[in-house]
């Protein structure tokens, strides 16, 4: 390496203060810099940051942004999510692929430029879309992608495509991006008129405690899907002991179908600070951090500006709008592409220049979170939610949505639909009703909270939703009466498979069985006993993982299995004789065969 | 009526299963009374003589012998019985599944440092039957019925497991008989 490259990463690690907690934006760094976190680099960072090699690789090698090879100089992941499939994803991907003349997870000749798959990056309204490094790419035909490609040979840098402008803020010079907000149904919460700053000065005319309680009141539930009562949350983050305090909102919405979040944060950046800033003064925290997802990185610069506008305003910094020690400043973590991180504590992990990896629970974050420090974790829509309620007072949130679920949900609905977008409902409305106005009457199953959360009959269409009867963290996917069903199911299994972080037996092994188990009936080779394997191991896996990803992810299974079961009967026979159909002996001895070149006496043709 | 009949077998096995199954002392007098021994390497008969109510496999599929002789178990017992870790998970023999056969195969015969091999080929006679691509726990061959673990079951497991199944009714191991960890 040459001695400018070596004396470039030092900058960067100086950048962080030679920080290690600061490891993520260390390697990103680097990672945009030089188009991969070498082994080389990898010591000069462990050196600079008095850190060890394999700490740094165990960073690089965890998320999927960050690479140890060379990637081109221009990244493009087409997002291959079951929605962008449906909507013709794997045409655009043959035109990407015949265009470049190379293969997914190939890098041109010239090493220019990198053609690979993503999950779900939050486009799902406008899939199929793709990430061309930063910059997004929604909407995508076979004849746009060969007009970027053929752009992207002349010019490298994404920047300058012209892919169209999106609405709303996605205008602003600092974002200039395609990404259209299609904010459908607005609600009385958070897609509506409100008096900024209203909260945060009546929050800060109470006692900290009394925000507390206001909250608690209003019982506010988590937004993200675990669905936590927040008051509760900020009370135990407040009482437990620690010299110092953080608030994290988690914009690592990374459940496929959900991208409410994309849109709050460009539209309502307001009231969710306004929120931050809140839950700082109850807590008793002086620092918050915004967990943003790495797919939204487009959005960063202009996040950044308007937490600076806020400072100019003195609505952040030291005594907030006068108020004498309270100072509170929020700062934004990117994160690099892993599901995992959505999870709180891998999210904490993460914030602290780590492997996404979960945490022990107990202790939980409001006791021993970030920096081992109490920490409160909250959803974007949940602290947006908690903004309006100093705003407008418990009793006025209390009256909207249901009587154990107040307020309102923002859904992110998408699939077989006429009119995919942001719908933002009162708690308590049924499934049918969505689907009325979204165009999608016909619907054979709705996925409800995204994989994680479950597939439903249209004999259940008249459930509700709400945290007493279908949670949910948003995602809200419509299935077709033509789609195939499994195949989404199985699609799915693919990606818990892909994003378990690999720390527990049971979500490591039972994923991968589970969707070994689901190939074999699905190539018609399954025995009933089969459902029966598939029903005892999905229970043990959510038993038995470690956290919230293992404790779902058997969900596309189990629930299609009890809502869509004679998918399932249709496909697997009993085993007259005893034998199993998937043992193939003649594949079995191929090797053999090989090594000893002979033919199998036993077993012949 | 005649005595339910119980045959057994060793694929691919240390043969320590079938050590505990002579290890329940005594008792064999009694299982005597209750059965006879078909096809066994305890009786050395190379066939079954008729349909058989028990088989216990010890081992997992490692070659195609191993194969063919446990299918012919399938055909012939109405109750299928793994024996132990290997016949239920591979054991010890899958060890080998990390690793593609071929390696296996040349570090045996060709390249292990102890090798003296001056032919350079991998043995083929056709007395020896070939190995298959991984060793197989039996249930992904044929539908076996149920599974008692340990390596090998204790002499007591067995006992149990046969005792209840013999006399139809509930097998109520203690949890002695089978914690291993």
């Amino acid at each position: 390496m040459s001695d400018s490259l070596q004396q470039k990463i030092q900058e960067i690690c100086q950048s962080s203060n030679n920080d290690r907690v600061r490891m993520m934006d260390i390697v990103q760094g680097v990672q945009k810099e030089l188009g991969c976190v070498s082994s080389e680099a990898m010591s000069i960072i462990a050196k600079a940051t008095k850190s060890h090699h394999v700490e740094v690789e165990s960073v690089v090698s965890f998320y999927s942004f960050l690479s140890k090879e060379q990637k081109g100089k221009t990244v493009i992941r087409l997002c291959n999510d079951t929605v962008d499939r449906m909507k013709g994803c794997e045409k655009v991907a043959e035109a990407l692929s015949s265009e470049l003349g190379i293969g997914f997870s190939e890098t041109t000749a010239d090493g220019k430029i990198t053609l690979e798959y993503t999950p779900c990056i939050g486009m799902c309204d406008q899939a199929p879309a793709a990430l061309i490094n930063d910059v997004v790419a929604p909407s995508l035909t076979v004849e746009k992608v060969k007009e970027i490609v053929q752009n992207l040979k002349k010019d490298a840098d994404p920047s300058k495509l012209s892919l169209g402008i999106g609405d709303g803020n996605n205008v602003d010079s600092l974002v200039r991006s395609a990404v259209k907000n299609n904010i459908l149904k607005t609600g009385d919460v958070i897609f509506t008129d409100n008096e900024s700053g209203k909260g945060l000065e009546n929050a800060l005319a109470l006692k900290p405690e009394e925000v507390v309680e206001a909250v608690k009141v209003s019982k506010l539930r988590g937004r993200g899907g675990a669905g936590f009562p927040t008051g509760l949350k900020w009370q135990f983050t407040r009482s437990a002991e620690g010299k110092e305090k953080f608030v994290i909102c988690n914009a690592d919405e990374g459940e496929p179908g959900t991208f409410k979040d994309r849109v709050l944060l460009t539209e309502k950046f307001d009231l969710l600070f306004e929120g931050m800033t809140i839950a700082g003064y109850a807590i008793g925290a002086a620092t918050g951090i915004l967990y943003l997802r790495g797919e939204y990185v487009y959005l960063k610069k202009f996040l950044e500006a308007k937490l600076q506008e806020r400072r100019d305003q003195g609505l952040l910094g030291d005594s907030i709008k006068g108020k004498d020690g309270f100072n509170f400043d929020i700062r934004i973590q990117s994160g690099s592409g892993a599901y995992i991180c959505g999870e709180e504590s891998a999210l904490i992990s993460s914030c602290e220049g780590l492997r996404g990896d979960p945490k022990t629970r107990p202790p939980f974050p409001a006791q021993k979170g970030y920096l081992a420090s109490p920490t409160s974790v909250n959803n974007v829509e949940t602290l947006c939610s908690a903004t309006r309620i100093l705003e407008k007072g418990s009793d006025w949130f209390l009256s909207i949505g249901s009587r154990e679920s107040s307020g309102t949900k923002v859904l992110s609905i998408s699939g077989y639909c006429k009119n995919p977008g942001i719908y933002e409902v009162p708690f308590g409305t049924k499934v049918f009703d969505l689907l009325k106005e979204v165009g999608a009457e016909d619907a054979k199953a709705v996925l409800v909270a995204g994989p994680s959360g479950q597939f439903i009959a249209p004999n259940e269409f008249s459930r509700v939703i709400c945290f007493s009867d279908l949670g949910t963290g948003g995602a809200i996917i419509v299935f077709g009466p033509k789609c195939d069903l499994l195949k989404a199911v199985h699609e799915y299994m693919e990606f818990f498979v892909e994003e378990s972080c690999g720390y527990c037996t049971p979500c490591r092994v039972g994923n991968v069985l589970l969707k070994k188990k689901l190939e074999e009936i699905m190539e018609g080779n399954g025995q009933p006993a089969d459902l029966d394997y598939l029903q005892s191991l999905g229970e043990s896996v959510k038993k038995s993982s470690r956290c919230g990803l293992g404790q779902t992810s058997p969900n596309p299974i189990l629930t299609t299995l009890k809502n869509f079961k004679p998918l399932y009967e249709a496909l697997v026979k009993v085993s007259e004789d005893g034998m199993q159909p998937t043992f193939d002996i003649r594949a079995a001895l191929g090797d053999a065969e090989q090594a000893a070149e002979r033919k199998s006496v036993l077993y012949t043709d | 009526m005649a005595k339910p009949k119980i045959a057994t077998a060793s694929l691919a096995g240390c043969f320590g299963c079938h050590m505990s199954i002579l290890d329940i002392d005594e008792r064999i007098l009694k299982l005597i009374e209750l059965v006879d021994f078909d096809k066994s390497p305890i009786d050395d008969l190379k066939k079954f003589t008729g349909r058989c109510l028990v088989g216990l496999i010890e081992g997992g599929c490692a070659n195609e012998e191993n194969v063919h002789n446990l299918k012919y178990f399938r055909e012939n017992c109405d109750i299928l019985i793994s024996l132990g870790d290997c016949a239920i998970s591979g054991g010890l023999p899958a060890m080998r599944n990390s690793m593609p056969l071929k390696e296996c195969l040349d570090e045996a015969y060709l390249n292990g440092p102890t090798v003296y091999n001056p032919s350079g080929k991998i043995p083929s006679d056709k007395e020896i039957p070939l190995c298959l691509d991984r060793v197989y726990p039996c249930h992904e061959i044929v539908k076996m019925d149920y599974y008692l673990p340990g390596c090998p079951p204790s002499a007591d497991t067995i006992w149990e497991a046969l005792v209840a199944l013999l006399n139809n009714k509930p097998l109520d191991l203690p949890y002695e008989l089978i914690k291993y960890d």
